[in-house]
């Protein structure tokens, strides 16, 4: 599908959330000059052609509990990565599972992961776990832990700048 | 947080009502009444739980564009360089990691082509090489943990 100028003035309207009122999709309208009716089919489109992942909660997994946060990354044959993916992306414990380019000598890894869990004994053990998949077995990998965050915010709907 | 927090946010993690009343038709399916839900999702936004409570946009399909990158950064420099990538506004997110390679940010741009010279400038204003890994294939985003 096409995204119109107003589909994107209405992505920019509600990047930041939606208001949390009885009837948000109509206070949206009002603030743009649509009619709730207009909001409700743009959304359903947006979200039906997969512009919009998910509407709804976006957690922050550390103020969650969840306060060890690992990037698990192994080094996969090409013929095998599509099945490593799908495996990984089926626990429960993973929330972003990629394929990216590798980066020799530096980083000869192409498989990443992002493993949440209440402590970094429990993220090593799950990990380890998960390095015993069959796709993934005996391959090289290495867990990153985060140590500080220094910014977050969500991933936005990049082409903002156009309607700002 | 108690259970009914926790309720809250494993249902409304996997969607949310496109709908007049939304608030009214999710209240209803997790048996209290829309004051009570917005009034916890409210607090839940004010205390942080919440990244948000709108949407995951897919920026790929919407044209834009999202790579990770990585910098070796030393360690007496650390804060000089977090400073100048925190700055740009095409950073979404920035953690220091264990590892040689310890600064990993994300960068989102309109589109693919936006992310060289951001990466260029970057490398000019720190004197380090950054290290880009596209994206060739996404398994899972999603970003849902039970709560």
């Amino acid at each position: 599908m096409d995204v119109t100028e107003t589909d994107r003035r209405l992505l920019a309207g509600i990047a930041d959330g939606l208001p949390l009122v009885e009837r948000p999709y109509r206070r949206v309208g009002d603030d743009l000059g649509l009619s709730e009716a207009e909001v409700i089919a743009r959304l359903r489109a947006l979200i039906g052609a997969g512009m919009v992942r998910r509407l709804g909660i976006v957690v922050r997994h550390h103020e969650l509990g969840y306060r060890a946060n690992a990037m698990a990354v192994w080094d996969v044959p090409d013929d095998r990565i599509q099945e490593a993916g799908r495996l990984l992306a089926a626990e429960p414990d993973v929330t972003l599972c990629y394929r990216r380019d590798r980066r020799p000598p530096e980083w000869p890894y192409n498989l990443f992961a992002m493993v949440h869990g209440r402590c970094r004994r429990l993220v090593q053990m799950r990990v380890a776990q998960l390095s015993d998949l069959p796709s993934l077995a005996g391959l090289p990998n290495a867990v990153l832990f985060s140590r500080r965050r220094f910014k977050q915010r969500g991933a936005r709907y990049a082409p903002l700048a156009e309607v700002a | 947080m108690d259970g009914l927090d926790r309720a809250i946010i494993n249902a409304l993690q996997g969607g949310f009502p496109i709908s007049e009343r939304p608030f009214a038709d999710a209240a209803s399916e997790l048996g209290i009444d829309q004051t009570e839900l917005i009034g916890r999702l409210s607090r839940l936004v004010d205390d942080g739980v919440l990244s948000r409570f709108g949407p995951l946009f897919n920026a790929e399909r919407m044209g834009g564009a999202a790579t990770l990158a990585a910098m070796s950064v030393p360690k007496a420099d650390f804060d000089r360089v977090a400073a100048i990538v925190n700055a740009r506004p095409e950073v979404a997110h920035n953690y220091e990691r264990n590892h040689r390679l310890n600064m990993w940010f994300v960068l989102t741009t309109d589109c693919a082509e936006a992310t060289a010279p951001v990466v260029q400038a970057i490398e000019a204003e720190t004197g380090l090489s950054v290290l880009v890994m596209p994206k060739i294939a996404e398994y899972r985003l999603d970003l849902r943990l039970e709560a």
